[in-house]
């Protein structure tokens, strides 16, 4: 067995990806982060307060962990779902009554209450700490643009059932796009890009139009959201949650106690 | 210009008296103690450095290469401007696969005197009232959030079951969180005799502009 699992670990396989030994030394475990493209975003150290509980709530983790279980099911839910006014509905209705593994779709959904949650709670927690003290405050600001990404893509997300509440909710929440500076028909500013009785920003061409493709929710909307929902914005808080853990370690990894 | 720190850095000094950018200052002076010494009557006349030097054929002059430069940044801002542009102007739709937003309701006479008639509703969004003396078309948007209210005929108003606000047969708000009157659209005759709705033209009550033209159509049977 011992002679097993040398002659693997001396294969050129082995060391062709793992280019240290166990990591019981100071600098073999330096290395094992440093030469993983995915521990190399994670602190090289972490401070004794970093894994306490009562000091993170781990809410930060919670959220990547709850990040990844709602791409997995959406990516799954991808495959059942289709986004038309006619078949929306019906897709939804059969990932519950037909589909095996009915509660994929509702992990999908708590998972993504849960997120919003973790993710105020995480902001919470920063807040207290003082961690958005010099040098954290651009991590801070990323931070923020991936609670509001977070909140788009709760906000997306809730159309896709394409059922009454969906239809309302989004047409509530859309109604405020009416109201934007300039660019919205309804907005302050829009009334100034008018020439002789002439609007140049009304409802069938203003931000509010862009957005859902009409004049009113309808399918153009659907589609919209959904590809926002699936490709747009996780891309994006992907993205940024590589810059956002790369800063932990770089501004000194995780904060200390005040 | 760590190098230059070891003892056998005295060689340097004949190079070039004046320091470079960069370079410590106490090796200057080193530099510059170590020159002295020496005569310098060929470098006397001529300038160390040429000012100017005319570029030769297929070279770039400095300032040459920065207007070129400056041209290639401006070209680049106004392709990516553009680009940004076009994205925009893709992302707006030209067909909508909505109802038109100008549409004939019928004949005046096809409308009973004191009804809300519901019959475009679902389709346009509008309520066509029928006066005694003539029409208005009520937007079916609640000006509270933009649901869609329900005519209550027994009980003679708008009710809308988002958040409760109700609204009289004019469309002046009453009750529930709705802080104005529904909107009116404009009604006039078409040349057909028929009534024609024009949702492009709304018109408020809180502006006053309920008494304009086309926000109520005066007809008597």
């Amino acid at each position: 067995m011992q002679k097993l699992f040398k002659s693997v670990r001396q294969s050129q396989l082995w060391r062709s990806i793992f280019r240290h030994g166990y990591p019981d030394t100071p600098r073999n475990r330096t290395l094992a982060v440093l030469s993983n493209v995915f521990l190399h975003l994670h602190p090289v150290k972490v401070r004794r307060s970093g894994i306490r509980l009562s000091y993170t709530w781990c809410m930060g983790g919670l959220t990547f962990f709850l990040f990844l279980v709602l791409t997995l099911t959406g990516l799954l839910l991808m495959f059942y779902y289709r986004p038309t006014a006619e078949l929306a509905y019906q897709d939804i209705f059969a990932l519950r009554e037909h589909v095996s593994i009915g509660v994929m779709r509702e992990m999908h959904r708590w998972g993504a209450h849960l997120m919003v949650i973790t993710v105020w709670l995480h902001m919470y927690r920063v807040f207290l700490t003082g961690s958005y003290k010099p040098p954290r405050e651009f991590n801070w600001n990323v931070g923020v643009i991936l609670l509001v990404l977070t909140l788009l893509l709760s906000f997306t997300g809730y159309l896709l059932p394409w059922d009454q509440l969906a239809v309302w909710a989004i047409t509530v929440g859309t109604n405020m796009a009416r109201a934007t500076p300039v660019l919205g028909h309804e907005g302050p500013g829009a009334a100034l890009l008018s020439i002789g009785g002439l609007d140049f920003i009304h409802a069938g061409d203003d931000v509010r139009f862009g957005l859902l493709a009409g004049r009113f929710v309808g399918e153009g909307a659907l589609l919209r959201f959904y590809v926002l929902h699936c490709v747009g914005f996780p891309l994006v808080a992907a993205t940024l949650m590589a810059v956002h853990f790369w800063r932990v370690r770089k501004d000194g990894g995780i904060s200390g106690p005040l | 210009m760590r190098g230059a720190d070891a003892p056998g850095a005295g060689s340097d000094a004949r190079r070039d008296a004046r320091p470079r950018p960069g370079e410590r200052h106490s090796e200057a002076i080193v530099a510059q103690t170590k020159t002295q010494q020496e005569p310098k009557a060929q470098t006397a006349d001529e300038p160390l450095v040429p000012l100017k030097t005319a570029p030769l054929r297929g070279e770039v002059s400095r300032r040459g290469f920065f207007s070129a430069l400056g041209l290639g940044w401006a070209a680049f801002t106004a392709a990516s401007a553009a680009s940004l542009g076009v994205m925009v102007r893709f992302m707006m739709p030209t067909v909508l696969y909505e109802p038109p937003q100008e549409f004939k309701a019928g004949f005046p006479v096809d409308f009973a005197v004191g009804a809300v008639d519901e019959r475009f509703k679902a389709a346009y969004g509008v309520w066509i009232v029928r006066e005694a003396d003539g029409f208005y078309a009520l937007s079916t948007v609640c000006t509270h959030l933009g649901c869609t209210p329900n005519w209550l005929a027994a009980d003679e108003k708008f009710k809308c079951p988002c958040h409760g606000s109700g609204f009289i047969r004019t469309g002046i708000n009453v009750e529930g969180p709705a802080p104005r009157p529904l909107e009116r659209y404009k009604i006039t005759l078409a040349e057909d005799g028929q009534i024609l709705i024009d949702k492009n033209t709304k018109y408020q009550e809180e502006k006053g502009q309920w008494s304009l033209d086309g926000a109520f159509l005066h007809y008597s049977a």
